[in-house]
């Protein structure tokens, strides 16, 4: 390592000074401080919607800041693309690679190239870039038959192509099996070892302990942290990730817990595709007026769990979900919907809702069955509309009214809208993922309040969230989803935010497991 | 100063109906000016082609006669259409269906009956959804593309049309001719509805606008349709199978071309090579010119009709090349499809102030 070499040089290769950033009901990033040293891997961790990805696309000139400076290597900097950041010296990965399945190696490359290059000059360059940090890869492979791994090696040629002084890298490892990322590692600290400045960012603690020399954490937009990873543990900053201000939940003890009213047994299910997440024997009962967490790092099987549940993905067999003691594993989600099974998927656009349709039409959508919308097969329009006009008073959604387009509502609007709707249908079960992802404050109390209400009501309620906060405040057990697989569960006030932040990690073998059977100890 | 496209905050529902209108409008004035470059009078062609056969009554009988299957497969077009599943193979499933309702003729040659009408447009329809069930097997089985799979197969249909025509089917008392033996009374339908001249597949295509306005817009399966076609997973959210909906897409608009094939086989009496109209692919227009609503298909069947007719009259009147009826179809629809971008952006001036600032 070349700890000398950095200390020596003073000058930081980058520094952000105060910059903030708003977007319409939300700010993602507030006055954020951050210096990068020459040959510094400088970790940036914070959860989901911390406001990272935010933070590096304004340095690497996909945004503008609000407000702000930008210094690089002591001047001030500014890119009003990505262009212009390449020409500084400004690399990035990004997590969603952009390439052409039909080409090759080299021609994807030289697509990407700012400047035209001849084929021979470009595979010449390419072969000794490989050499020089250890990346296998043939460039006359077509990228249809690569791996995940050997398209993003791709992606970091490209980027080292252009000899950069600072290489962005945004969840580099959420694609790659273990190897990879030991792989990947050699590389990023070779790089280093010449001088290259990395921005790593990531959510995974014993990554950024094995790698980083220093980490920037956000949370909720604003810095909170900066340290030294290899002087902390996994479990210290994953405190600071998620803060320890989350203590007072709003509805403190619950009730002995009623009968159950959701009950999955040893659930599993395949990958739904490449990137999807195999669910693996995934046991637990939740009670009427309980509401149970689901805490995890973002794609460890969340969606999968959803589909499963709200039937958009049917189980293999019939007793492996069952509501009030009737099996449902093999319905499909109008079946569920008629024995009380409601659910409400994370993507608002697209999956809960249909941005062309109206507010009307998408009560239809999923509250047709429980609402006696459609007699004989046809469309009650006037009970769709009267219905959707009941959701938009009762949960204050800021709306023209049933006939205004779901897509015209602002995000925060349109979750408490989906929301409405599916609680409105008084569900005995209702599946939530991400109630209030990306949702202003004042809506997210809104929706908080209406999820208590709804258990306290004698409805069982699964709340499945990345925001460990929100279900500290609202659940009354948790249990972690890591790798599709869900931990024992555990009653919120007897767990501490560490052995969470651990278990998210995939650290399993750090926390106490009560074996296959976890009925709550209530 | 510089024009800009701004994408919507959604989509403009006047430019959905207005679009169309204008479409026609300009590929009426382009006419205009294309034809006038190349020497012909270009005023007096269009007006040949899109306005005499509108004036004259005369020939109002020819333009319904081609409307007709154009309304009935545009319809079933317009289903697959909304679920965003395209079936580029009508033209196959109008032939299939036309064979299917010949072979019900062939079997009932020496017999008479009522139930033998109803029976031919039974199996007609039932031939062209059966042989658009082949791509939607296809595509919910293995994934195959349904454009290309159902364009592929209208080759198909051609070649057993003609296998069919010249051997097994073939008329014996038609002096070698490739053709089948005309249909017998019993197995047509009047030539006009009463006294009105009007061909009877006009009133199937008017009854099928009904339904399919009331399927479309009324019922629970026309909006499992839409959402298919708006968002997939929102559908599937919403308890609608998909493969469901390709299946039922795919035989809607597979019947329906074999109802008008049917139709069309009663018109001309017999099967034989020049039956292939191109109708099914004209129906793609039809039905993107009508938006995919059965009204708006009802109108752009009769536009599209127009134009055929009209060709007829501009190639008689002003001596234009025989090709110009398909040449202003093929404009209508790139106007179509080009004018698309403005129900989903606007054209934005921006100032070179406001450059210099970005």
């Amino acid at each position: 390592m070349t700890n000398g070499a950095r200390s020596r040089d003073g000058i930081a290769r980058l520094e952000l000074r105060g910059i903030t950033k708003a977007f319409p009901g939300v700010i993602a990033n507030s006055d954020v401080h951050l210096s990068v040293k020459p040959g510094e891997i400088h970790a940036l961790l914070g959860e989901n919607g911390a406001g990272k990805s935010t933070l590096v696309k304004m340095i690497y000139g996909i945004m503008a800041p609000d407000s702000g400076s930008m210094m690089w290597e002591g001047q001030d900097y500014r890119a009003s693309n990505p262009r212009a950041a390449r020409k500084q010296g400004i690399g990035m990965v990004f997590q969603h690679f952009s390439l052409f399945e039909a080409m090759d190696v080299v021609e994807n490359i030289a697509l990407g190239l700012d400047s035209a290059i001849s084929r021979s000059a470009l595979d010449r360059e390419i072969r000794a870039v490989m050499d020089k940090y250890g990346l296998r890869l043939d460039p006359r492979r077509i990228i249809a038959t690569l791996s995940v791994g050997e398209r993003q090696r791709i992606e970091i040629v490209r980027a080292l192509l252009l000899n950069p002084r600072l290489l962005i890298m945004d969840e580099p490892t959420s694609v790659l099996t273990p190897q990879e990322v030991e792989d990947l590692f050699v590389t990023l600290r070779r790089l280093a070892s010449e001088g290259c400045s990395i921005l790593y960012i990531s959510h995974k603690l014993h990554e950024i302990v094995e790698l980083c020399d220093r980490a920037t954490i956000l949370r909720g937009g604003k810095v909170v942290a900066t340290c030294d990873p290899r002087k902390e543990t996994p479990r210290s900053m994953g405190e600071m990730m998620i803060g320890s201000d989350f203590a007072d939940p709003a509805r403190g003890s619950v009730p002995n817990a009623g009968p159950v009213r959701l009950a999955v047994r040893d659930l599993s299910l395949p990958k739904p595709d490449d990137f999807g997440v195999a669910l693996q024997s995934i046991s637990f009962d939740v009670h009427a007026g309980e509401i149970f967490g689901i805490a995890g790092v973002a794609g460890n099987g969340q969606n999968e769990l959803l589909d499963a549940l709200s039937g958009e993905t049917l189980s293999t067999r019939e007793d492996v979900i069952a509501i009030d003691k009737n099996a449902i594993g093999r319905f499909g989600p109008t079946k569920r919907r008629a024995h009380g099974l409601c659910a409400v998927p994370e993507e608002r656009n697209g999956h809960a809702a249909i941005g062309n349709f109206t507010l009307a039409d998408n009560a239809f959508l999923s509250a047709r069955t429980r609402m006696g919308l459609d007699p004989q097969g046809m469309i009650d329009r006037t009970g769709a509309e009267s219905f959707a006009q009941t959701i938009i008073k009762r949960f204050s959604v800021k709306a023209l009214g049933p006939r205004a387009l779901a897509g015209s509502l602002s995000g925060g609007n349109l979750q408490k809208f989906i929301m409405g709707r599916e609680i409105l249908q008084n569900p005995s079960v209702l599946v939530i993922c991400q109630p209030t992802w990306g949702v202003d404050a004042g809506s997210a109390a809104a929706i908080h309040q209406a999820i208590i209400d709804l258990a306290n009501s004698g409805s069982a309620v699964i709340v499945i969230s990345q925001d460990l906060d929100e279900l500290l405040r609202l659940c009354d057990r948790l249990a972690v989803i890591n790798g599709g697989k869900l931990s024992a569960s555990r009653k919120v006030n007897d767990v501490t935010v560490d052995e969470l932040g651990l278990l998210m990690g995939g650290h399993h073998a750090a926390t106490p497991t009560s074996g296959e059977h976890h009925a709550p100890r209530a | 100063m510089r024009l800009v496209l701004e994408k919507r905050l959604e989509q403009s529902r006047t430019m959905v109906v207005l679009t169309p209108i204008l479409s026609v409008i300009g590929v009426m004035i382009l006419g205009v000016i294309i034809f006038d470059a190349i020497g012909y009078d270009g005023f007096d062609a269009v007006w040949q082609l899109f306005i005499t056969p509108v004036i004259d009554t005369y020939k109002w009988r020819d333009v319904a006669t081609k409307a007709a299957p154009l309304i009935l497969i545009g319809l079933g077009l317009s289903i697959g259409n909304r679920a965003k599943i395209w079936n580029i193979g009508a033209e196959g499933q109008y032939i299939v269906g036309a064979i299917s309702a010949a072979g019900v003729a062939y079997a009932t040659q020496e017999m008479s009956g009522f139930w033998i009408i109803p029976l031919m447009l039974i199996i007609g329809m039932a031939g062209g959804a059966a042989y658009a069930a082949i791509p939607a097997g296809l595509k919910t089985r293995y994934g195959v593309s349904e454009v290309l799979s159902s364009l592929m197969l209208v080759y198909v249909s051609v070649q057993l049309l003609s296998y069919l025509i010249t051997g097994p089917w073939k008329d014996p008392n038609g002096m070698n001719f490739p053709q089948t033996a005309q249909l017998t009374a019993s197995q047509l339908l009047p030539r006009e509805l009463g006294e009105t001249g009007l061909p009877p597949g006009l009133l199937f295509a008017l009854v099928g606008m009904i339904i399919f306005a009331i399927i479309v817009d009324r019922t629970v399966f026309g909006f499992s349709i839409r959402a298919i076609g708006e968002a997939p997973q929102a559908a599937r959210f919403g308890g609608f199978n998909s493969n469901r909906i390709v299946w039922a897409a795919l035989m809607i608009s597979g019947g329906m071309a074999g109802l008008a094939g049917t139709l069309e086989l009663m018109q001309l009496t017999r099967l034989n090579l020049g039956y292939p109209s191109g109708y099914g692919f004209t129906a793609i227009i039809v039905s993107l010119l009508g938006r995919s609503h059965p009204f708006g298909v009802f109108v752009a069947g009769i536009v599209l009709a127009v134009t055929y007719v009209g060709g007829q009259v501009a190639q008689t009147v002003v001596h234009v090349p025989n090709a110009t009826a398909g040449l202003f179809q093929a404009l209508i629809l790139f106007a179509i499809l080009a004018s698309d971008l403005f129900v989903r952006y606007r054209i934005k001036i921006k100032s070179s102030v406001a450059e210099v600032r970005a």
